[in-house]
């Protein structure tokens, strides 16, 4: 047995600020040997920034840190630092090399000379892979693995670099079940090993399945720490929303109200369409004032099908009517015309830009709806920011701040603000909660329901069942880059719908 | 009064316009304590008996106008592509040579002018906008790193624009040709500043009534999220190539109408160079994405301000390159971001021990 209360890290007072923002107060945080431990907290709570802070990206303003034994504070002034005292990083989004092989990412930074034993790398790293059950290959480029091998590759990274403390910063983001399942029996070895594990994550069920510990941060201040068994699930979002969990049922009650109507015809049709991506052709429908969902696991071609409609791929086959009408849809801007809107995947590389400011990102797609020769007046644009950073109640020290520097969920929302600006008659989101605090994600559940019954048409892609159940009311399940069935009414339960996954059929 | 002060400066550090300005005020002092004869300014006959200003401040103003024509193009190229255009020196040869050939037509030695002045330069406007647009199809249709895509026109150009006059070397004798590189009768002010002047109204202009600021710099930040909001990647970065092709003939006008003849291999040499730095030195990250008109302007007045100086303490323009690369070294690693941060960082702990010894 391991000595459990020998702690691997102590980190005692931590202050960080930013320009208008104090991100970190008086934080406390220990990690001890051999456990793994939440860090949970909203968007903007200050996980990332701890976490930052640890890691040598961010140097703190006050505060210290122990590691291990050590007597003196640690000094961590860059991840280079970090990385020598034992602390490894995942984090949320890849931070890879896409064009450089997987063998390359694994060791990138790490040899001693400037020589390097090409062979001896590939066939370490094929090892590891092999032990972690990883289906690369070694000498494969990263970019043609999938997101979710390159986030494997990222840990397997971590895991190989000999770490005491290892940290894994929304790693589960982008995997499905079975990768998830894969990744805490890999955090499980670990633990047994002595690593020291902080896990950041916004699925409730994985801190519950995995952690021993759970710290809880709000606004920057330490709210507590709670062995895990001490905090039931229902006080835990309570800690980290600040106040008690009413919102959560009201959404329930309102979905209650919006039943599908099979009368009203089809704002919205796709017939055979098929994108160059590989995806089967599918039929598709939206109805005025509908919130349909698709659902499937990851890779299964939800996005692929959207991208398709929305001209974000090159469409080879089929077409899209608008109310009856055929419409021809080759690019994004003819689909933006025709009043549809896409809230892309991957926000940091397809949805924001990143050096312009908030008010700029929000004004975007409704400037190029308006004209290269009309630009938006600068009351007038300062007016449609405030008011949209207002009404979706985005954290910003102010409309000029660059959205690079906002928290995940509050950029999800400035694309948001975006889109609604260009009033679009068919909205698509494309896994808008991904990565983003529970607030903030009932929030967005709550906008799209009321968006809905003010006759707005809404296809909602999620990883979580859940919340496709309170906000969808019919389900298309995808398997393997096919549509295999539609599930609304009676049928909208959770054991229904992982049968269809799993290998149901549509009769 | 001095708190104020201090509140100006702390504020202007912070921007981008301070790092030309800074390097502007450095060159400028350099030159008031060595020698303050460098800012005499005299009023004096030329060889047409019209009175005009001369000084090394004039010369800047005069080289330095045909610098910032190209800095506008050049900074739209490096938002839009991430990436510079090295041909401008050769494209402006090529212009040159447009401009003489439709002015001479098959004579070099022509008594009258075969065409009017403006048909000339017009002509010579859409042939530059074409090699442009050979660069911006290069760049943003298959995708060529700019640097070598500009490459090609970079050899080439210097042939082409020698091949378009049959290799010959035609001489304008036409007293208003030179009107445009030198000085109008009557005003005393070099003319290409005037023109530098119109260029830059009219990028205001285009920046404030249409949306080219915004898409370039979306664009140049994150192509593939500006494709989603309905634009049209490639097509901002060809224009940007055009435009840099427009700027092109209109510096090429200057240039040919100051000797009123052409030297094909010697015409704007090494101006792609001066004209980068204008824009690195205005505080423009070369790798595209958010940029600063105003600062590249400046930018390209400061360098020519370096040139001059150079010439000024009898530097030879074949060491030229040499000196300035040292200048150029020393204004580049201190308008660094990391340097910046640094001497921000130096400057915050400064305040506080004076604080504390206060």
């Amino acid at each position: 047995m391991l000595v459990k209360d020998k702690s691997v890290l102590e980190m005692r007072n931590i202050y960080k600020s930013f320009p208008g923002v104090l991100a970190l107060q008086a934080v406390d945080f220990t990690l001890h040997e051999g456990e793994i431990h939440a860090l949970m907290g909203e968007n903007g709570a200050g996980k990332s920034t701890l976490i930052k802070v640890l890691t040598g990206v961010y140097e703190k303003d006050q505060g210290e840190i122990f590691l291990g034994k050590m007597e003196k504070a640690a000094v961590i002034r860059s991840p280079q630092d970090a990385q020598n005292l034992g602390i490894s990083t995942v984090y949320q989004e890849i931070t890879l090399c896409p064009n450089l092989s997987v063998a390359e990412n694994m060791y990138i930074g790490r040899g001693k000379g400037l020589c390097q034993n090409w062979k001896k790398m590939n066939e370490d790293a094929e090892k590891i892979l092999k032990t972690l059950d990883i289906s690369a290959g070694a000498t494969q480029q990263l970019s043609s693995c999938s997101l979710a091998i390159q986030q494997m590759v990222a840990i397997a990274r971590a895991v190989d670099m000999d770490c005491k403390v290892l940290i894994l910063d929304e790693p589960t983001s982008s995997l499905d079940e079975q990768e998830v399942e894969k990744l805490f029996g890999l955090m499980r070895d670990l633990k047994a090993r002595g690593v020291g594990i902080v896990f950041v994550t916004h699925f409730l069920e994985q801190v519950y399945a995995v952690c021993d510990k759970i710290t809880v941060l709000r606004d920057g201040k330490l709210v507590g720490e709670h062995q895990i068994k001490d905090l039931p699930r229902v006080q835990l979002v309570a800690k980290m929303l600040g106040k008690e969990l009413d919102d959560v049922a009201d959404i329930k009650d309102e979905v209650q109200v919006y039943e599908q109507d099979d009368s009203i015809p089809p704002v919205f049709e796709a017939e055979a369409l098929q994108s160059n991506v590989g995806i089967k052709p599918f039929d598709f429908h939206i109805r005025k004032g509908e919130v349909n969902g698709l659902t499937g696991l990851l890779g299964s071609g939800r996005s692929e099908c959207v991208r398709a409609i929305f001209g974000a791929d090159r469409v080879i086959g089929g077409s899209v009517k608008k109310s009856g009408k055929v419409i021809k849809i080759s690019k994004p801007i003819d689909a933006m015309k025709n009043g549809i809107a896409y809230l892309p995947e991957d926000r940091k590389s397809d949805g924001i830009v990143g050096d312009l400011s908030v008010r700029e990102n929000i004004i975007l797609a409704a400037q190029v709806l308006k004209g290269f020769f009309k630009p938006f007046s600068k009351a007038e644009a300062n007016k449609l920011a405030d008011e949209y950073i207002k009404l979706l109640e985005i954290k910003t020290a102010s409309a000029d701040t660059p959205i690079k520097s906002l928290s995940g969920g509050n950029q999800q929302k400035v694309i948001l603000a975006r889109w609604l600006l260009t009033h679009p008659e068919y909205l698509i989101l494309d896994e808008p909660t991904r990565g983003i605090d529970v607030g903030t994600k009932i929030e967005i559940q709550k906008l799209v329901i009321k968006l809905a019954s003010e006759g707005m048409s809404v296809t909602f892609i999620s990883s979580e069942i859940d919340e496709m159940l309170r906000t969808c009311s019919r389900l298309i399940v995808m398997r393997d880059r096919k549509m295999v069935g539609e599930l609304s009414g009676t049928g909208l339960s959770q054991s229904k719908i992982m049968d269809t996954i799993a290998g149901g059929d549509k009769k | 009064m001095t708190q104020n002060k201090k509140n100006i400066f702390a504020k202007l550090s912070g921007r981008q316009i301070f790092i030309p300005i800074a390097a502007l005020l450095l060159l400028a002092v350099f030159n008031l304590i060595l020698d303050p004869s460098f800012y005499k300014i005299a009023l004096s006959a030329n060889s047409a008996g019209d009175p005009v200003l001369s000084g090394y401040l004039i010369t800047i103003l005069d080289y330095g106008s045909e610098l910032a024509i190209l800095a506008i193009g050049m900074t739209l190229v490096t938002a839009a592509s991430g990436g510079q255009d090295i041909s401008v020196g050769a494209a402006i040869a090529i212009g040159g040579s447009v401009i003489l050939r439709v002015l001479c037509g098959t004579d070099s030695r022509p008594e009258v002018l075969k065409a009017p002045i403006i048909a000339a330069f017009l002509v010579s406007c859409v042939v530059c906008m074409l090699f442009g647009a050979f660069n911006g199809v290069l760049v943003a249709g298959f995708k060529i790193q700019p640097m070598v895509a500009t490459l090609i026109l970079f050899t080439a150009g210097r042939s082409i624009a020698a091949w378009i006059n049959n290799n010959e070397l035609p001489v304008i004798s036409d007293q208003s040709f030179g009107y445009f590189g030198g000085f109008i009768p009557g005003i005393p002010i070099p003319t290409p500043f005037f023109i530098a002047v119109i260029c830059m109204i009219v990028m205001a202009l285009a920046l404030k009534f249409t949306n080219l600021g915004l898409y370039t710099q979306a664009v140049g930040i994150n192509a593939g999220s500006s494709r989603l909001n309905g634009l049209n990647p490639a097509f901002i970065k060809f224009l940007a190539f055009v435009i840099l092709g427009l700027c092109v003939a209109v510096a090429s006008l200057i240039k040919v109408s100051r000797i009123s003849s052409i030297n094909y291999s010697v015409i704007a040499k090494d101006i792609e160079m001066d004209a980068i730095l204008a824009v690195a030195l205005g505080g423009n990250s070369l790798s595209g994405g958010k940029f600063n008109m105003a600062a590249s302007i400046l930018g390209a007045y400061v360098i020519q301000f370096l040139t001059t100086t150079l010439y000024k303490f009898n530097v030879k323009s074949d060491a030229l390159s040499a000196y300035k690369a040292i200048v150029v070294i020393a204004l580049v690693v201190l308008s660094a971001p990391v340097v910046r941060e640094k001497f921000s960082s130096f400057g915050k702990k400064m305040k506080l021990r004076t604080k504390e010894v206060g």
